[in-house]
């Protein structure tokens, strides 16, 4: 496992389960996998910035890292411990790949507005329950109304909102002026076309629908 | 002109000279500083303010972000804490406001704990000037760091600045006397509450990080006395450590934690809070048993 650069999706359950000790469970119920994926094998350019905002339960994060050899793949037998750079939520001092720490909700789509407002082209990963904390939407209005057009948000929505998002969460950033696009977050081909309906001239938001959390 | 003017024209100045520099607004202060590509008014949105600022700083960029002290420091506390502090990411918060500038507006717009609660995140250095000559060297100085840096500008002034950094001394006592530290815009009040009185008084615009080295060269005396324009105590911690192996008797005066429910004049305020010449001699006296009439 030394050349971690040539691991694919197939080996990110035996990642998981090095990182969890777990060699029972089924990973692909992990919300994020399929979408964490995509976005690093087929959309973000060396150039770009990816922050995930939603740290809760960053397992599938740090196994996409590892497989694209942005951490090192013996760092996740540790996972949570004293010694570890990788804990529950992500560390950015600890782990420079992770773009920002987070853990408390709301605070990367923020941060991703004032790195979008150089030109870098930013994607923002949030969960339709995260989407509760009033500060996302200060940005997603800032965003919409100036056209940020190097934003991409991406929802991951397991429908864990306890008050819901009447209407779908994307119609809320369509009010606010993103472009959006909906996908199958389980669908690789879908979910790369979803990012890919970006229009340049406005902040784009893909909600990928994944299975309700149980 | 006003610290607060100093600091539109020293930011605008910023802008045009520095590209690192950006600006970050949420209303307040917006019309009188520059329109400019780098200046981002975000609207009302202080919690996006913080944000957008660490944002800036993690594409390389020198943020500034202003408003009004609460809605800088306290709304966004969070932000500042996790999107500065946790991220390790670095910006220039410029408040003005200070802690009963807005005495009319009442304790929605007054913030005597910003420093404590700055003060109580890693990382910080914090200024708080005396006068609007001394907002110049803070401020242009702070820009050229990436460091994190809140600059506390007030209405409150002193009657002239103080050159240096750390703890300068305005008046020597004779050997042994006490010392006297004003913070700030308090200096004025404390000098000439202590005019007649055989004391060291000296004076600080950095609270954080407390100038060590020169507190114990001048605290050679048992008694100190701190006299800071924001919430009584703030720095009490920082002078007992720095002084925690010598016997030493400690006066700390401030802004009294508590709710005033006064409108009225910054005066009215100052004098309210025992901070004008005269009530700082009313405390010292208590101190220090002094037969004042």
């Amino acid at each position: 496992m030394a050349i971690a650069t040539t691991l694919g999706y197939d080996d990110l359950p035996e990642l998981l389960t090095r990182l969890t000790g777990d060699e029972k469970h089924d990973w692909s119920s992990l919300s994020t996998l399929d979408v964490l994926w995509v976005l690093h094998d087929r959309v973000l350019q060396p150039e770009d910035r990816f922050l995930l905002s939603k740290g809760h339960g960053p397992g599938a994060f740090y196994a996409v890292l590892a497989a694209k050899g942005l951490v090192p793949v013996d760092a996740l037998d540790g996972f949570g411990s004293f010694g570890s750079m990788l804990g529950y939520h992500p560390d950015r001092v600890l782990v420079p790949a992770a773009g920002i720490g987070s853990g408390s909700l709301g605070h990367g789509l923020p941060i991703a507005v004032g790195s979008a407002l150089t030109g870098r082209r930013v994607y923002c990963l949030v969960g339709d329950a995260e989407l509760d904390e009033g500060s996302n939407w200060e940005a997603v209005q800032y965003a919409g109304r100036i056209g940020l057009g190097s934003l991409t948000a991406v929802v991951i929505d397991n429908h864990s909102s306890t008050y819901h998002w009447p209407g779908g969460v994307d119609a809320r950033f369509a009010l606010e002026g993103w472009s959006t696009a909906r996908c199958d977050g389980r669908d690789h081909g879908d979910i790369e076309r979803a990012f890919a309906e970006t229009t340049g001239d406005r902040p784009h938001v893909v909600v990928a629908d994944v299975e309700t959390k149980r | 002109m006003t610290m607060r003017s100093r600091f539109y024209e020293l930011a605008a100045r910023a802008l045009e000279e520095d590209e690192r520099v950006a600006i970050v607004t949420a209303e307040i202060g917006t019309g009188e500083l520059p329109r400019h590509p780098r200046h981002f008014n975000v609207g009302i949105r202080e919690q996006l303010m913080i944000g957008v600022a660490a944002g800036l700083a993690l594409e390389g960029m020198r943020p500034v972000a202003h408003s009004y002290t609460p809605f800088l420091v306290e709304r966004p506390y969070e932000q500042v804490k996790l999107d500065l502090g946790h991220q390790d990411l670095g910006a220039v918060l410029v408040s003005t406001g200070a802690s009963y500038d807005a005495a009319r507006a009442g304790r929605t717009h007054q913030a005597p704990e910003d420093i404590a609660a700055l003060a109580a995140l890693p990382g910080w250095t914090i200024h708080v000037p005396g006068h609007p000559d001394e907002v110049e060297r803070l401020f242009m100085r702070a820009l050229a760091t990436d460091d994190r840096v809140y600059i506390r500008l007030s209405e409150e002034e002193n009657t002239a600045r103080v050159d240096g950094d750390g703890i300068v001394v305005l008046r020597r006592g004779s050997a042994g006397t006490p010392l006297v530290l004003a913070v700030g815009p308090s200096l004025s009040e404390t000098l000439a509450a202590t005019v007649d009185l055989d004391l060291t008084v000296a004076y600080t615009a950095t609270p954080r990080p407390l100038d060590a080295d020169a507190l114990r060269a001048l605290a050679l005396g048992t008694d100190v006395v701190l006299v800071e324009p924001y919430l009584a105590g703030t720095s009490a911690g920082e002078v007992a450590g720095i002084l925690s192996d010598r016997p030493h008797r400690f006066l700390s005066l401030g802004v009294p934690l508590g709710e005033l429910r006064r409108y009225g004049t910054p005066a009215e305020h100052r004098a309210a809070h025992g901070l004008d010449a005269k009530g700082i001699r009313l405390s010292l006296a208590r101190f220090w048993s002094l037969n004042d009439r």
